[in-house]
């Protein structure tokens, strides 16, 4: 079951860059995301949509040249919906995702360690009724794991170039009002 | 002699550029971007925490439990182990504290300030607080199927309709929340 030494290796390796660049973007920062949802401070959203529009281009790039797989969830509207729901409150109460938890702690901000002792046991929570959950809730309108294209019957690409024209669009609103 | 001065200048200008406090947003976000093509080819895996952090759960568990752990479904499909996912999350620590030191960048106040003209300067309720935060965030994560990299990032990339709806939901209800706690005439400094 566990996996070789140089693939944990390559875990932690991409794991110490990504801290390093959540860091540097400020984005494990209390201030940052609770001004995100305050509408104050658009650092969380220009970051995550470029790196939405930055990585999709290259992985559907790479899916095309027989380099990369992909790895799509299924589409449990239910769900996702309620867990998208849920995940915003508990983001906001406690003013960091799992990932930039991991970074302000990193940092030294003791309430994201406390958040990461929260979220390990709501996970362990969850995996108590996970047998009630992934047979009820998570059947319901799940549609499996299906793309934007897919339920457009659009090309990629011209998702990919509508969804960068967008983000540019967006970006150019967000400085300009600054 | 001053610090870095031994170095030529090519070395000392990379130095400059990884000490610097903060970089930009589209550059960050270009990097994460990139990072996860990375990933996607010499992992074939998306970018994505709270799984590992699951998997704690289900190791803390085994330590008092194994009998218990090797019977839950949850667990018997997602093995409480020590994988590329849990060395990811265990390299952002790394990371960001490598970064914070480069940069002398320093914590905010223990409790934000945010925080604190709302609900005063207790450190026992911001924590009790976060504590909270973070069960009902990791009920939410495994609910949706993964968090904000597994499901926000590395999803919607992959323009999966999960992705995209999941990054709604948690935008719409963490305006809600925010708006709720801390008012429209919040001071973030």
């Amino acid at each position: 079951m566990t996996e070789s030494a140089p693939r944990l290796l390559l875990g932690l390796f991409t794991g110490f860059l990504f801290g390093f660049f959540l860091q540097k973007g400020h984005v494990a920062k209390f201030r940052v995301i609770a001004g995100q949802f305050l509408l104050r401070d658009f650092t969380v959203l220009k970051t995550m949509l470029t790196a939405i529009v930055v990585g999709g281009i290259g992985v559907y790039a790479l899916k095309a040249m027989g380099l990369a797989t992909l790895h799509v969830k299924p589409a449990q509207l239910v769900a996702v919906t309620i867990g998208g729901l849920v995940f915003g409150v508990g983001m906001v109460l406690l003013g960091y995702c799992p990932g930039t938890g991991v970074a302000a702690a990193a940092e030294g901000q003791r309430d994201a360690l406390f958040g990461i002792l929260g979220m390990i046991l709501g996970s362990a929570v969850f995996a108590e009724f996970y047998g009630i959950i992934s047979t009820s809730i998570m059947k319901w309108y799940d549609l499996g794991p299906v793309t934007i294209p897919d339920l457009l019957g659009v090309p990629t690409w011209t998702v990919l170039a509508a969804l960068t024209v967008a983000a540019l669009a967006l970006f150019h609103q967000l400085d300009r009002s600054r | 002699m001053p610090p870095g001065s031994r170095l030529y200048p090519e070395e000392r200008e990379l130095m400059s550029f990884l000490s610097r406090r903060r970089w930009s947003p589209y550059a960050v976000g270009s990097l994460i971007g990139m990072l996860s093509w990375f990933a996607f080819v010499t992992a074939d895996r998306p970018l994505g925490v709270s799984t590992a952090l699951a998997k704690t759960a289900g190791m803390v568990e085994q330590t008092i439990a194994p009998g218990y752990v090797a019977a839950n479904p949850y667990f018997r499909k997602f093995a409480p182990a020590v994988d590329w996912e849990w060395m990811l999350v265990a390299g952002i620590f790394l990371g960001a504290f490598v970064s914070a030191r480069l940069s002398g960048d320093k914590p905010e106040a223990q409790v934000p300030r945010l925080w604190q003209r709302r609900f005063g300067p207790s450190r026992a309720l911001r924590y009790a607080a976060a504590f909270v935060g973070g069960v009902i965030l990791a009920v939410g994560a495994r609910l949706a199927g993964g968090c904000t990299s597994g499901n926000g990032i590395s999803g919607s990339l992959q323009l999966a309709v999960s992705g995209w709806l999941f990054f709604a939901c948690l935008f719409a209800s963490g305006l809600a929340t925010a708006f709720l706690l801390y008012g429209k005439e919040a001071e973030l400094d």
